[in-house]
């Protein structure tokens, strides 16, 4: 099992290696950033049990701070992203601070309203641009030599951040402090009874999480060239958990795969005469119905009674 | 299981009781659920903590192990105050606790189950940037604990494939794993086959040698057989503490239970 795990990730990087050459970079690019948004997502709803409300926050928050300071500031890109990054993890903790001590849907309503005021702060504060978002926003030189205006540069650089990013997911789900967030999520009572202060722990998987998911939002706004409102809004935290769903929580790939697929359906229905949010709705629901565990859920508890045989 | 071969040898409590609490009470929302309760815990000592439903029992043991606060009353744990702390902290200190419904990790295999018991003791909670290779040191000590137990082939297995009776066994190894001062078992024979039972009675009567115990249990043969002392909650109260001659003679307690027939059977 673990061979073919490895052969299966190998093809994946593959794949993603020579797709620019298929396909058009810049949707694979974007399907890479809202990949590692949801994949830093489920770090917190499929390891650690909390459902978040307001992840757009932290996204559409970072590509604010890593636009700003590559514009403005004049950083490099890779400065900038570690900027962005920051800037989320403090959100993150604020935001951590206030919503753990609640749980399930108080949780979800917490982050929700934290994120509905950052929402409201990024419509108003002057740096933003408002409405217009900030436009024009400068990719730069990767370490001061490699020009990310070139194309594949930038491919490359996305694909190594994202496949940092998900390497980094898949240290801590598999690690000492992952061992205790998946005890947490299969029974926080008795997590508290052998000892482990459990506040502490999902505050640092909240900010871990938030600090991701802005690497993501980050990498999109140097990706497009732009920061938006769009990014912040309540609908995009509902889209993250959408993707999620649809791939299979609790699951390495599933996220990736559900990104990769609600991003790919945008793209291509954006041109037809079906509306976008009826048909992901629709594919949604016969999801949720269907497989329960979402497609990779799914795939992998067929391998698994296939296995056993 | 019969009578003739008792358990375990009684023991004489001696010295400072290692937990001790005064005058506890509970109120929610106007009720009261528990009233001025007091008690002692001994090194080496079983306690049994009996009563009807909805005697305050669970309430009791949530007051002890800080899942509730008390509305009145203190409790030490060593000598030392421990009525304002959290519980994640009592437990550090040695006071652990089990639950009515198992409480196992299920989707956790049986090993991984203790070694979470382990981690944190060990000082193997928080790396996050250490890979799961980093936990194999302490499957030594949770392979020991499961083989103490009788879960050794179980070891690979889910927690949540177990039979009930085995994951409560299961649930006492994860416990032992923190080498506790107190253990505090709520129910630990609940829904169990009668097998089970008493492999989990001599199970408890090992791990009680060298530390103090209390249980909440329905169970009377099994608490006439294990017990040091009983004590009786009824209405939120203590009606009558002793050994186990000494409670099955009082009227009240005979009242409580409703007929004087099942407090004997529990003995026969």
């Amino acid at each position: 099992m673990r061979g073919t795990e490895k052969a299966l990730v190998a093809l994946g990087v593959l794949a993603l290696v020579v797709a620019p050459f298929f396909f058009y970079p810049v949707f694979v690019m974007s399907m890479l950033c809202f990949a590692l948004f949801a994949a830093a997502f489920n770090l917190l709803l499929g390891y650690t049990g909390l459902l978040s409300f307001g992840h757009a926050a932290f996204f559409g928050g970072a590509a604010y701070f890593t636009a700003h300071s590559v514009k403005v500031w004049g950083v490099p890109p890779e400065l900038g992203l570690l900027i962005g990054m920051a800037g989320a993890a403090l959100l993150g903790l604020i935001m951590g601070l206030l919503a753990i001590r609640r749980q399930g849907i108080y949780f979800a309503m917490v982050t929700l309203a934290l994120s509905q005021m950052f929402f409201f702060f990024c419509l108003q504060a002057p740096f933003t641009h408002g409405e217009d978002g900030i436009q024009g926003v400068p990719r730069g030189h990767l370490l001061g030599f490699i020009d990310l205006y070139v194309p594949l540069n930038m491919y490359y650089f996305v694909l190594a951040v994202f496949l940092i990013g998900v390497f980094a997911i898949w240290r801590i789900v598999n690690s000492p402090f992952g061992m205790i967030l998946r005890s947490i999520r299969e029974n926080e009572p008795r997590a508290i009874s052998l000892g482990y202060g459990v506040g502490r722990y999902k505050l640092a998987a909240f900010v871990m999480s938030a600090a991701l998911a802005g690497l993501a939002g980050g990498l999109k706004s140097l990706v497009f060239q732009f920061a938006t409102l769009t990014d912040v809004t309540w609908q995009m935290s509902g889209e993250v958990i959408l993707m999620t769903l649809l791939g299979g929580i609790g699951t390495m790939v599933g996220p990736i795969v559900g990104a990769g697929l609600v991003i790919a359906l945008q793209n291509s229905l954006a041109t037809s005469q079906f509306p976008v949010t009826v048909v992901t709705g629709a594919i949604f629901m016969i999801c949720v119905l269907v497989f329960r565990r979402g497609i990779v859920g799914e795939v992998i508890a067929f391998a698994k009674r296939y296995g056993s045989r | 299981m019969s009578d003739v071969t008792p358990l375990r040898q009684r023991r004489a409590k001696a010295g400072e009781p290692v937990l001790s609490a005064r005058g506890l009470r509970k109120e929610f929302a106007g009720f009261v659920a528990v009233k001025d309760v007091s008690l002692d815990l001994h090194d080496g000592q079983i306690k049994a903590l009996i009563g009807p439903n909805g005697a305050g029992k669970s309430t009791v043991f949530n007051l002890l192990t800080k899942f509730l606060k008390p509305t009145a009353g203190t409790i030490a744990f060593m000598g030392q105050d421990i009525t304002r702390l959290d519980p994640a902290r009592v437990a550090r200190l040695g006071l652990v606790r089990s639950f009515q419904i198992s409480a196992v990790f299920p989707h956790l295999t049986v090993r991984e189950n203790v070694r979470v018991a382990l981690q944190r003791p060990q000082g193997l909670g928080h790396q996050f940037w250490l890979g799961l290779g980093s936990l194999e040191r302490l499957d030594a000590r949770a392979d020991e604990l499961l083989a103490d137990v009788g879960l050794t082939e179980h070891a690979g297995h889910l927690a949540a494939d177990l039979s009930y009776g085995r994951k409560r066994v299961l649930e006492i190894a994860t416990t032992l794993a923190l080498d506790p001062r107190v253990l505090l078992l709520d129910e630990p024979m609940a829904g169990m086959g009668h097998e089970d039972v008493g492999h989990v009675a001599q199970l408890i009567a090992r791990v009680a040698e060298d530390r103090a115990l209390l249980m909440v249990e329905h169970n009377l043969k099994v608490v006439a057989d294990l017990c040091d002392e009983i004590v009786v909650l009824q209405r939120g109260e203590i009606i009558a503490e002793g050994d186990y001659a000494t409670v099955s003679r009082n009227p009240q307690v005979r009242e409580a239970y409703m007929g004087t027939a099942y407090i004997e059977d529990g003995h026969g």
